[in-house]
């Protein structure tokens, strides 16, 4: 009896706020944030996605640091009832809660990053190929290397990080066969003390250029003092270690920010899988060294085109894993669905993939 | 000229004891609103916003008390230990390891259905966290090591064992390799009291230690040889007590109490292992002790204050856009507040009458 009067007495009230702000035509948007604003990296990058959204006249709220626990389910809620009528989780963590809140909500939108589960018609999932950006890395760093050692700093062993692998190390195989590539699975999205051990050891080991999937800036930073070369991530991180980056990856989410909550204001938001690249500008590469050379610096900008155009993909056979098994056959590219679920490594890459 | 005097006092004042925590508060009030007022919000509104709207409705209430359920089993076990001189600072690994043995029976459940389930699963939370607290305690009263040090170190222990199982041999097999297990059967997972809201049974839990405290602290024997300890080491060993089980036996009811805490974190509202399943309880649950006095009663309202801090913060930042570390602020302020009018606890103030001749100075 009790608890049935909660029911309907909670479930009227959620009703009652999701109808209220339905009818108030103004859009706000919401965006929940694992980390802080700060000057770089993941949460920087989102932050960056938001301010074009309020630049476009759409009122934005945001709020930071949201631990991938209990507390995420109950900031959503928030942004849900307080009259958000699109909400942007930017975390893998947040993937369950925004379904949860989602079911309760069904007025209002949710877009969750880096996850796989749209539970009801209200959620979308968006991601970005960064595997496209890893192959240009990977294509400097095979010319630039001396030692044929790349240094990889790994944060999950997830597909995502697992494919970011690969395709560099198929990229910088193909200018120079010798590569091998080593990683260090540091088990964190960001911790710079771990990062800068990581990458020591690293460059300890022979590896003269340095990349990392991980969030700070202390790769690079290490890398400018042990003179060794180095890119960005997520960031454009050049002005952190100005001679050691040769580029970097950049997340850029404003476009598709923009897009989808102009989408909510006409009416025309429509549930998606979205998994953007070059071609789209969702991964966009910094400004390249000049220390590259000429010559390298037109290849990879014209490596950047095909990649965009499609000419070229990142994953073309023949390729095949650490056990000379066929991952995929002479001339044939890997689907989608091969790449979302990536759990190998390619040959040339050293070591065990953490179990 | 002088206007006062500060006077050692003859005796700590009961009263100051139990108003310093509303004085620390209302000192918090009043700076953090200043802090409001220099960050360009006004003051009056951003304290509403921070205090009030978190808990101005059912559900807003119900996350309150939500929040606050780990803070205040985490300080109940802490304070059995603070109040005998044992400063267990691993409370937050003593979690984790509750969490983490309680979660793998859950899935040792996995897709079994059962009443008897629950109970093994909590169980199994409190006898982790209790076994992971005996390993400062034997280390201190057997080989003279200090506890601080290594209860705190155990915390790092803790949660790298737990990015090791849900990295590895843990990790839900059809989770893409993401760090988290498989989400528990419903027979592991605390009942909700309230269909849409979040709150569980684990606050009959924090309750239940709330009374226990009380009668173990003032009605037993084995309180007021914590009290004695608290006081002086010296006499309680001239009392004749047996220091050691003492020792073993606080950090193992602190530990147990933490444990329970991560035991209700995962099988209520998340509802799975991964590597964020505490925000840092078993260190925030240090102010909840001290600020509520180590006296059970106190460390409810405690747990309420701290637990507010946390959810006015993300208010405070969906409504007005105050960065969400004014929350870290306050709750820093609240303790430094508290500490420093402890002052007044030893001394007190005593105004000088003007004097005739001290005018003419």
């Amino acid at each position: 009896m009790l608890k049935n009067f909660f029911r309907y007495f909670i479930s009227s009230l959620f009703f009652l706020v999701a109808y209220s702000f339905s009818a108030n035509a103004e859009l706000k948007v919401g965006f929940v944030y694992v980390g802080p604003t700060g000057d770089h990296g993941w949460t920087y990058q989102h932050h960056l996605g938001r301010n074009a959204v309020e630049a476009a006249g759409i009122k934005t709220t945001y709020v930071e640091s949201v631990p991938e626990g209990a507390d995420a389910e109950r900031v959503i809620r928030q942004l849900a009832q307080s009259g958000h009528g699109l909400i942007f989780t930017t975390s893998f963590g947040y993937m369950d809660p925004t379904n949860k809140v989602a079911k309760d909500f069904p007025n209002v939108k949710f877009e969750h990053a880096t996850g796989y589960k749209r539970e009801h018609s209200n959620v979308s999932t968006y991601g970005a190929r960064f595997y496209q950006g890893r192959t240009l890395l990977g294509h400097i760093a095979g010319n630039m290397t001396k030692t044929n050692t790349i240094g990889y700093i790994a944060s999950f062993p997830i597909p995502e990080v697992i494919r970011g692998i690969n395709s560099m190390t198929l990229a910088a195989q193909k200018v120079n066969p010798n590569i091998k590539t080593k990683i260090v699975w540091v088990f964190t999205w960001y911790d710079p003390g771990k990062e800068a051990e990581a990458a020591q050891a690293l460059i300890d080991q022979g590896a003269d250029i340095i990349m990392q999937h991980t969030d700070s800036t202390a790769a690079v930073q290490v890398a400018e003092k042990a003179g060794v070369w180095s890119f960005g991530q997520a960031s454009d991180m050049q002005k952190f270690a100005p001679k050691s980056v040769l580029t970097s990856i950049i997340d850029d989410w404003a476009p598709y920010y923009v897009e989808r909550s102009k989408a909510v204001q006409n009416g025309t938001w429509k549930q998606q899988d979205t998994w953007h690249g070059l071609k789209e500008g969702m991964v966009a590469m910094g400004d390249y060294n000049p220390a590259m050379g000429a010559d390298l610096v037109k290849e990879v900008e014209q490596l950047q085109k095909d990649l965009a155009s499609g000419k070229v993909h990142s994953f073309t056979g023949p390729i095949y894993d650490q056990k000379d098994n066929v991952l995929v056959t002479v001339g044939n590219v890997a689907d989608d669905g091969m790449l979302l679920g990536m759990g190998v490594y390619v040959k040339g890459v050293e070591g065990d993939i953490p179990q | 000229m002088k206007l006062f005097k500060i006077v050692k006092r003859d005796e700590a004042s009961k009263l100051i004891f139990f108003l310093t925590p509303i004085l620390a508060i209302i000192l918090t009030l009043i700076f953090g609103a200043l802090i409001f007022y220099f960050l360009g919000f006004k003051p009056l509104e951003a304290l509403k916003f921070f205090f009030i709207v978190p808990i101005n409705n059912v559900y807003g209430f119900s996350e309150l008390l939500l929040k606050a359920t780990p803070l205040c089993l985490i300080a109940i076990g802490l304070s059995f230990c603070f109040k005998s001189n044992n400063w267990n600072i691993g409370a937050e690994g003593q979690l984790t390891f509750g969490g983490i043995v309680s979660g793998g029976v859950a899935l040792l459940f996995y897709g079994q259905e059962g009443f008897y389930i629950l109970p093994i699963v909590v169980l199994a939370g409190a006898v982790g966290g209790m076994l992971y607290a005996l390993i400062p305690a034997v280390l201190k009263t057997y080989f003279n090591t200090n506890e601080i040090l290594v209860s705190l170190m155990l915390v790092y222990v803790s949660k790298l064992l737990l990015d090791y199982l849900v990295v590895g041999p843990w990790s839900n097999p059809e989770g893409f390799n993401f760090p988290e297990t498989r989400q528990f059967s419903e027979s592991a997972r605390m009942p909700i009291l309230f269909e849409g809201l979040r709150i569980h049974a684990g606050i009959f839990i924090a309750l239940a230690a709330v009374i226990i405290s009380w009668v173990v602290f003032y009605k037993t024997y084995l309180g007021f040889q914590m009290k004695v300890s608290g006081f002086s080491l010296k006499t309680a060993k001239y009392a004749g007590y047996k220091g050691k089980t003492m020792i073993l036996l606080v950090f193992m009811i602190s530990g147990a109490c933490a444990g329970l805490a991560g035991v209700g974190e995962i099988t209520g509202p998340i509802g799975q292992l991964h590597r964020m399943i505490s925000p840092d309880y078993g260190f925030t649950a240090i102010i909840v002790a001290f600020l509520g006095r180590l006296n059970p009663i106190g460390i409810i309202f405690a747990s309420l204050v701290v637990a507010l801090t946390y959810l006015g913060a993300e208010t405070a930042q969906i409504f007005l856009q105050i960065p969400k570390y004014t929350g870290q602020v306050f709750q820093g302020m609240i303790l430094f507040f508290l500490l420093a009018s402890d002052y007044l606890l030893f001394f007190k103030i005593k105004f000088l009458g003007m004097k005739k001749n001290e005018l003419r100075h």
